[in-house]
């Protein structure tokens, strides 16, 4: 199979203007991947599945992450002027980069038996940007997992035929993946609490401890 | 009461000698109909306890029903989720008095080993009553007729009046049990006090 770089190439060939970035895997797999432009997503998806010899044919996984907003700490020379003499001082300023949702697609080739090549999209930030193209119409595949990267991330696939929650109901408006979700607080009774799960209990049961102890007067 | 040794001496002459109430519960318990429902991988285990090598006709409970309409008993086999649990609930309630719930399972009991998690809820119990519980990751077939047997020890031993008596017999008894409303962050209400009261905690 060609390399990421020769995929890269191939695809900024056939799509004028798409701008893929390599993102690189520092780990043993060096399973590199391409973080596509969200405009030019479609375009390059169908040339990656309609292309002879690459040939991705087959999406195995759509997967979401979040990355929240992160705080970066970063030194700085700054020349600045104490008492009429200029100083050249370290400062550490803080910036935050916005955080943002991403999805990641895995595609093989059965036809040609390689893979995998692996997609990366990056949506704007995670709160009121959130759409991204959705790839049903390229590879069928994608329609349930995409709506899965929906109801637990909240990404707003644009094109996609059937945009409903997957997993939870309906009525459901959080998303639980995401890494400030804010589970329901049902530590009530844990038999076997040990860590975590003890500490949360012991904080439910502190809040309910009235609660309990009117459940018991009102059961007698 | 008919005295037992006495039960036994007119047995031996032929003459069979009873109570309204032991015919009835013997009817009861030697023909519970379960619901043809199955959850999760504990579903896998309930099919096998009615297949031939452990055979759950010899109770009397094999019909498994298609419709709640006719069957007498739930068995919660699997992990209960918050989506499914409105549902479980729904059909609970249009089961026919006098009805009876065996909670299969480490999930149905408590959570099991989805406990942790946001999307599944601890323990049936929280909705509805449960007259058994099976603990195990599935139990085993055994386990699950050992239930069924503890099952027809509890209809065999209700009275038919007074206090403790079946529901369909008691006019004030609860028939119907309110049934979770799925809502924007998790289950309304999260549990219903009725049957399942807050766990008091000892210290």
């Amino acid at each position: 199979m060609k390399t990421v770089e020769e995929i890269k190439a191939a695809i900024e060939a056939a799509v004028p203007g798409a701008g893929v970035e390599i993102v690189s895997n520092p780990g043993a797999s060096g399973q590199h991947s391409l973080r596509l432009t969200p405009s030019y997503a479609v375009a390059v998806a169908k040339f990656l599945r309609d292309d002879a010899e690459l040939a991705l044919d087959f999406l195995s996984n759509v997967t979401g992450v979040d990355w929240p907003d992160k705080e970066i700490a970063e030194k700085v020379k700054v020349t600045q002027t104490v008492d009429g003499v200029e100083q050249t001082v370290e400062e550490t300023r803080k910036r935050v980069e916005p955080g943002r949702l991403e999805v990641v697609y895995h595609l093989f080739s059965v036809a040609k038996k390689h893979g995998p090549v692996i997609l990366r999209m990056r949506t704007v930030n995670r709160t009121d940007q959130v759409e991204l193209p959705s790839l049903t119409r390229i590879w069928r595949s994608a329609e349930f997992q995409e709506r899965e990267v929906f109801d637990l991330y909240g990404v707003l696939f644009t094109g996609h035929p059937d945009l409903r929650r997957l997993l939870m109901w309906d009525e459901f408006t959080d998303h639980p993946m995401r890494r400030d979700y804010v589970e329901p607080d049902d530590f009530e009774y844990e038999p076997t609490a040990h860590d975590a799960v003890a500490a949360r209990a012991a904080a439910h049961q502190a809040g309910h401890r009235d609660e309990a102890q009117e459940g018991k007067v009102a059961g007698q | 009461m008919v005295d037992e040794g006495l039960k036994i001496e007119l047995g031996k002459q032929g003459v069979f000698v009873t109570t309204i109430e032991e015919l009835y519960n013997w009817g009861r318990k030697s023909s519970i109909w379960p619901m043809q429902f199955g959850l999760a991988c504990c579903a896998i285990e309930m099919i096998a306890t009615t297949m031939a090598r452990y055979d759950l006709a010899r109770f009397g409970a094999e019909v498994f029903r298609p419709s709640p309409r006719q069957a007498d008993m739930m068995i919660i086999s699997g992990t209960v989720t918050k989506k499914m649990a409105p549902q479980v609930v729904r059909l609970y309630n249009q089961m026919a008095e006098p009805k009876y719930v065996i909670a299969m399972g480490a999930c149905a009991i408590s959570g099991g080993p989805f406990k942790q998690g946001y999307n599944v809820l601890k323990g049936i119990d929280r909705y509805i009553p449960v007259d058994v519980h099976i603990p195990g990751c599935p139990p085993r077939p055994e386990a699950l007729m050992q239930a069924f047997m503890t099952l027809q020890k509890k209809i065999e031993a209700q009275h038919l009046t007074g206090v403790g008596r079946p529901r369909h017999l008691d006019a004030e008894a609860q028939g119907e049990f309110p049934v979770p409303v799925q809502g924007e962050h998790d289950l309304e209400p999260t549990s219903n006090k009725g049957v399942w009261p807050l766990p008091v905690i000892i210290k």
